[in-house]
């Protein structure tokens, strides 16, 4: 089959219309979960169904796309996304953050700032952030109806307890414009301070759970935490053995089988470009 | 039994001259044919203990229910005194309103703790969620206040880190009465408390119960079929049958001197020690 029997970005138009109308009602109650009709996208449900949803109701002609998988625009998901819309849509792909109108993300936010004509799409597997504890979808609104969010510092307490300290490590549960609890997908909560007062627009979208929800520009994210437990980001000892940065968020990579390993740039367009002797 | 000496009523009388805590008016609930509730009347002063006594199926149980806030009546009014000395029918008041009521002002004592406890989270965990739901943000603060409670509950403070899942059944039934009173509500309403319990466990229970009601002059609506508990804990006693209050009064006046026939057979069926 041609890709031009398809709507432009895959999508009908009138389904598009409709994930819009979701967006326009995210971006005006900052964290609030927008339910949405979610259709079948041809890729499996966890793969970033939702995210490519949003990216296909927002994209235009004049777009600039990069996609992201745990920050390597260079893994399956990441290429498979990409080619998807260069294909339906036409539009021109990138790797690099700075020169991407849209960027749809799955468990990362470029270590690139992003700017205020810049789009970030994240892809959310569960966008209920009090689901584990409690199960009862109509109770949850109801709590979120409330602001009832004292539960969710029960789990915490539970972390300090046991572990002397937050072991939530990603998807780090935060607060909107100091009202809505959401979840920020399964970014490390390295990337949270990311969230807070970012000039971007930054859009969440859950196909399975049938979720859209937004963070607008220069809207304040704060990471739940205790007075005398305050939220910290993880750092690291090493330094990215490619490009030697100190400031990025870094995977260790095992080498051999004798136990030999490296760290290095999780995010693969930032490191590239500090290797290559540009800015990124 | 009969000797047993009833809390100290004189709380209870002083309090008389200011206007009630809890006023019920005319209650009534069915489940579709069947009355639970009807036209049930009485009011609840500050620093009383109200039991509710009845066979199974009375209606106690749906008329703590609907004091709760937990079910909506079918008629009549539940008026509750505000910290602000305003009178405001629980109905009335919005959803939210209501909602912080029962985490604040309210505590809600289950027959079985594995309905008042998240048994997956640790005793402090539990001790410390009140206090986190009306935004107690101190890790240490909320430590040492769970440590505290759990010492007034007699639970050795070295199980502040233990799932209650691993204690026995008289301590879980503890911790559910700390975890109610550590925000220091000032109406606790308990659902049969020590009905699973087996005797000697039970005694403590209510010395306990006793001791923190009168130490901190709560006011109470204990919900038992066990005669002998409500004598130990109540002032006053209303005696349900078939959803109706056929006899109220003093808890010695109604157990010593019942008025009422099914009163007398429920007197009589107490078995004398």
């Amino acid at each position: 089959m041609s890709a031009a029997q398809y709507n432009f970005a895959y999508l009908d138009e009138q389904t598009k219309r409709m994930i819009r109308r979701a967006l326009l009602k995210a971006v005006a109650i900052p964290g609030y979960q927008v339910p949405f009709g979610s259709r079948e996208m041809p890729l499996p449900y966890g793969w970033g169904t939702g995210g490519i949803q949003v990216t296909a109701s927002i994209i235009g002609r004049e777009d600039v796309l990069k996609v992201i998988d745990q920050g390597a625009d260079d893994t399956t998901n990441a290429i498979s996304i990409r080619r998807f819309f260069a294909r339906t849509a036409g539009v021109r792909t990138t790797e690099r953050t700075a020169e991407a109108t849209i960027v749809q993300t799955r468990h990362r936010v470029p270590e690139t700032p992003l700017r205020a004509d810049q789009i970030i799409v994240y892809q959310v597997p569960i966008p209920e952030p009090l689901r584990w504890l409690e199960p009862r979808e109509a109770e949850t609104r109801k709590m979120h109806g409330l602001a009832e969010y004292g539960a969710m510092h029960v789990r915490l307490y539970e972390d300090i307890t046991r572990y002397g300290r937050v072991v939530t490590a990603y998807d780090y549960p935060v607060r909107v414009n100091g009202r809505y609890l959401m979840r920020p997908s399964p970014i490390p909560k390295f990337d949270n301070p990311k969230l807070d007062r970012n000039p971007a627009l930054q859009l969440f979208g859950a196909g399975r759970e049938k979720r859209i929800y937004a963070v607008p520009p220069w809207t304040r994210v704060e990471s739940l935490d205790f007075e005398d437990h305050p939220f910290h980001v993880e750092s690291w000892e090493e330094r990215c053995a490619l490009c030697g940065s100190d400031t990025s968020f870094l995977d260790e990579v095992v080498t051999d089988d004798e136990g030999g390993r490296m760290f290095v740039c999780s995010d693969t367009d930032y490191c590239g470009a500090r290797r290559a002797g540009s800015s990124p | 039994m009969t000797e047993a000496a009833p809390l100290e009523a004189a709380g209870a009388l002083t309090a008389l001259a200011e206007p009630p805590l809890l006023e019920v008016e005319g209650l009534g609930k069915s489940f579709g044919p069947v009355t639970a509730c009807a036209e049930v009347s009485f009011s609840l002063w500050p620093g009383e203990v109200l039991g509710v006594v009845g066979e199974s199926g009375s209606g106690k149980t749906t008329l703590l229910n609907c004091l709760a806030g937990r079910l909506l009546p079918d008629s009549g009014a539940v008026r509750y005194r505000l910290a602000d000395g305003r009178m405001a029918d629980i109905f009335a008041l919005s959803e939210a309103e209501r909602r912080l009521l029962a985490r604040t002002e309210w505590g809600f004592v289950h027959q079985n703790p594995r309905d008042g406890l998240r048994l997956g989270v640790t005793a402090g965990g539990n001790i410390g969620e009140r206090l986190m739901l009306v935004g107690a943000r101190h890790y240490g603060h909320i430590r040492a206040a769970a440590r505290d409670w759990l010492d007034k509950v007699e639970i050795d403070a070295g199980r502040l880190d233990d799932p209650p899942a691993q204690f026995s059944g008289g301590m879980q039934q503890r911790l559910q009465i700390a975890r109610n009173l550590v925000s220091r509500p000032r109406l606790v309403l308990m659902d049969e408390p020590t009905g699973s319990l087996d005797v000697s466990v039970q005694a403590r229970l209510l010395d306990l119960l006793r001791g923190l009601v009168g130490g901190l002059g709560l006011s109470a609506v204990i919900v038992t079929h066990d005669l002998s508990v409500a004598r130990l804990l109540a002032h006053r006693l209303i005696v349900m049958r078939r959803g109706r209050v056929v006899e109220a009064g003093l808890t010695d006046q109604v157990l010593d001197d019942p008025q009422h026939p099914y009163t007398q057979l429920l007197a009589a069926s107490v078995l004398q020690a």
